[in-house]
């Protein structure tokens, strides 16, 4: 097993993305996500990388697009008001089928909002990342060693599907340190000459990175070709994990740091004799749907832990196709809920889902 | 004997253009040069929003279509990945002056070492005739039916005086293609923009002043006089600045 | 075995770094680990604090809410996170800038003037590192023969005299 170091949650997902082979990276500082700047900024002229700081968030994520189409791995990071500008790069992205990752490490809002931890991005990045018809590949990581994996994974899944992915985390994420393991096996390089902008070198016709088709028969085939794509995502790609569900009569449904404090809640409640578990989705987008709806059979009531005013809840609802009351556990503006407020769902939930 | 044909570096297709507007002229001129640098294989162009949308279409060479005045950041992040690679952009008075003043002025500031291509024809041109910020004062468009009226929107933005005071600038020149003589010269300016990048010598742009028949309201050939009389006068032709120049002279 | 520790003063105190020298402590004897600051404009002199867990089992969540070693190095953080330590909590005052004794009964309370004891035996801006010596000292946080592996893993040896004062003031708060 590799040996483990002390890393910050922004500083070791940044050297994952260096390990990753990305060597392009643009950005522009905002808290509390700057870290992942300064890192790229000490570490990228070493390695014959780019770091450059943009004059705003627009202009970063169409630096990345540029960068992608030349056939770069190259990503960005910012905080919920700057992924909200970006959000136009991001529908150019996934307009032009191009991969790259972006860095969303969430704070309050709305508006300036705040800089302490939040989830209220969720449908932002789930839904609506930009205007149009399309998706972004979501990784929710819940630890530091899952910032470094999932920002390996986001580069993998990008190319392989040619799409841009996200990581979705947290102020606190980003913020705290745990040990980890920087070992993530071999790139995968894939092919990218037959769309690639990097020079004709006058032996093929030329490539065109763009998004604009004027003719409505031709924009309806290339949303239903891009649709057919993300099907494939939905059933193969979904990631998951589940704790102490063998038994649970109660199923959380959690991600990132309320996945860990909920972790916390499960344990006091088990030790009080209520049987609940957690499904914590990995991938907010695709969502997995398939196990919430499995586990609605054998379950009385959910509840949605999340940061937000009860974004991700939705997607609970539709996945169990609403056969069980979900509950919604929720603190915002930067607040976390505690191990005390997860367990006061937990006791309502057991006292109002006793229909099972 | 061949006495005249395409460049290599321009489609063999028709373009989208109004009859008399000028924008395929100066595409040829930029597709010359390429042929002339012998740079097609590696040139990677970035096509803006407006009129020369569509310019992706129109050059051989590896083509990127910008958000709205996002050109030269994508510009930018190309010429970082591919640095051996020729980048230019290719964009309009809206594009670059209004929606991208700060994409245009940083990459300016930065001396990113890319080519940039502005067509100034004073007005938008793909959406029907609004008021640009090159637009004259007192001239009629869609958004300023009673003329443009400084008061009340300002007077027009000089965009290679602005940039002439960005220290990171290599290289500004402002040309016209209204008359041979001054196709001629523009199309030295533009062999000029590209020559630095292939020098490593930094941010060139070259200014074109280019006509509008269909939303000036005017005749090709009555376009081609009212460019001669208004907006070169406006907008004066010449090198705004040349650090090679200096150098050189140095 | 598990140890919820909050370490709370002011910014520029060293709070992080303390608690830094704890998470490493942890990741050498090969716990698990988590170390959590308070992020934002407490970087610029405000209020702040780090929470840090050292465990045998997987770590939940890495906000410690309810301390069981509790280390308050002013005043308002005395005030803010008194209520919340676990009955049988260690709470550790720098009783040279907190005037106040802790008013509960149900926690064991150790006093030690750690900034003045800096500034006296001339160790400037360690009273950290004399309360990180006394909480190993009374809390078994992690073993005491480990000060010196641990602080050479975290302070870069080029600085060999910053490891030697910070060893220094360890020794001083373990031997209070």
């Amino acid at each position: 097993m590799a040996e483990k170091v002390l890393m910050k949650g922004n500083e070791a997902l940044a050297e994952a993305a260096i390990m990753a082979g990305c060597r392009h990276y643009f950005g522009y500082p905002i808290t509390p996500q700057t870290e992942i700047a300064a890192y790229m900024a000490k570490r990228m002229p070493v390695i014959g990388g780019t770091f450059l700081q943009a004059e705003s968030e627009i202009a970063a994520i169409n630096m990345i697009y540029g960068a992608a189409a030349a056939g770069k791995r190259a990503m960005t990071s910012s905080s919920s008001p700057g992924i909200a500008l970006k959000s136009e790069g991001i529908s150019y992205l996934a307009g032009s089928d191009l991969p790259a990752l972006i860095i969303n490490v969430q704070r309050g809002g709305p508006g300036l909002g705040g800089i302490q931890p939040s989830q209220s991005d969720y449908f932002q990045s789930t839904k609506s990342a930009g205007h149009g018809d399309f998706k972004l590949i979501v990784l929710a990581p819940a630890s530091v060693q899952e910032m470094v994996d999932l920002t390996f994974k986001g580069f993998d899944l990008a190319d392989k599907y040619r799409m841009p992915a996200m990581l979705l985390s947290d102020g606190t994420m980003g913020q705290m340190m745990e040990p980890v393991s920087l070992e993530m096996g071999e790139v995968k390089e894939y092919d990218k000459s037959s769309w690639a902008a990097c020079g004709t070198k006058c032996e093929r016709k030329h490539n065109v990175v763009n998004s604009l088709f004027i003719q409505p028969e031709e924009l309806e085939r290339y949303n239903f070709e891009r649709y057919e794509r993300y099907a494939q995502i939905e059933a193969n790609e979904v990631m998951y994990d589940e704790y102490k569900m063998e038994d649970a009569e109660i199923c959380i449904v959690a991600y990132g740091v309320a996945a860990r404090v909920s972790q916390n809640a499960i344990d006091k409640a088990r030790e009080a004799g209520i049987k609940v578990g957690m499904i914590r989705p990995i991938t907010l987008w695709p969502f997995p749907k398939a196990v919430l709806n499995a586990a609605a059979d054998k379950v009385k009531a959910f509840i949605s832990v999340e940061l937000s005013m009860g974004q991700m809840i939705e997607d609970v609802e539709l996945a169990i196709r609403c056969k069980k009351p979900v509950l919604l556990c929720n603190r915002v503006g930067g607040m976390i809920p505690t191990t005390e407020d997860v367990l006061n769902s937990i006791n309502k939930a057991n006292s109002v889902g006793g229909d099972k | 004997m061949i006495v005249f044909e395409k460049p290599k570096a321009l489609a063999d297709v028709p373009l989208h253009y109004c009859p008399g507007c000028t924008h395929g002229i100066i595409h040829r001129l930029v597709a010359e040069v390429i042929d002339e640098l012998g740079i097609e294989g590696k040139t990677v162009g970035v096509a803006p929003v407006g009129c020369s949308v569509f310019a992706y279409n129109y050059f051989n060479c590896d083509m990127i279509e910008a958000a709205h005045g996002r050109a030269p950041a994508v510009a930018t992040g190309v010429k970082r990945s591919l640095p051996d690679n020729i980048v230019f952009t290719y964009q309009g008075d809206g594009d670059l002056a209004a929606i991208g003043t700060a994409e245009t002025v940083h990459s300016a500031a930065r001396g990113e070492n890319i080519t940039i291509i502005f067509v100034n024809n004073a007005i938008y041109g793909m959406t029907g005739g609004q008021m640009a910020p090159t637009t004259l004062p007192g001239q009629i468009t869609q958004t300023s039916p009673y003329g443009r009226n400084p008061e009340q929107v300002g007077l027009p933005v000089k965009v290679c005086e602005l940039l002439s005071n960005v220290d990171g600038a290599t290289y500004l020149e402002r040309v016209a293609v209204n008359n041979v003589k001054n196709v001629k010269n523009a199309k030295k300016a533009i062999k000029k923009a590209f020559q630095n990048q292939l020098e490593g010598k930094g941010f060139s742009l070259v200014e074109v002043l280019s006509t509008c028949p269909t939303n000036w309201g005017l005749k090709p050939d009555k376009a081609l006089e009212w460019l001669e009389e208004n907006m070169i006068p406006y907008y004066p032709l010449g090198v705004y600045k040349d650090k090679t120049a200096e150098k050189e002279g140095e | 075995m598990t140890h919820e520790i909050l370490l709370a003063g002011f910014g520029g105190q060293g709070i992080l770094f303390s608690g830094k020298f704890l998470a490493y402590d942890g990741l050498l004897e090969d716990k698990e680990v988590s170390w959590l600051p308070s992020y934002g404009p407490e970087m610029r002199g405000g209020t702040c604090n780090c929470s840090i867990i050292l465990s045998d089992t997987k770590i939940g969540s890495p906000i410690v809410s309810n301390p069981n070693v509790l280390v308050a190095m002013n005043l308002p953080s005395l005030d803010k996170f008194e209520a919340s330590a676990v009955p049988g909590a260690k709470i550790f005052v720098d009783s040279s800038l907190i005037d106040r004794k802790v008013e509960r009964d149900d926690v064991e309370v150790y006093y030690i003037p750690a900034t003045k004891l800096a500034s006296d035996e001339n160790l400037p801006g360690l009273a950290n590192m004399i309360m990180i010596g006394h909480v190993i000292a009374k809390a078994g946080v992690m073993p005491y023969e480990n000060v010196e592996t641990t602080m050479k893993k975290l302070v870069p040896a080029k600085k060999q005299n910053l490891i030697e004062l910070n060893i220094k003031a360890v020794e001083l708060g373990y031997n209070y």
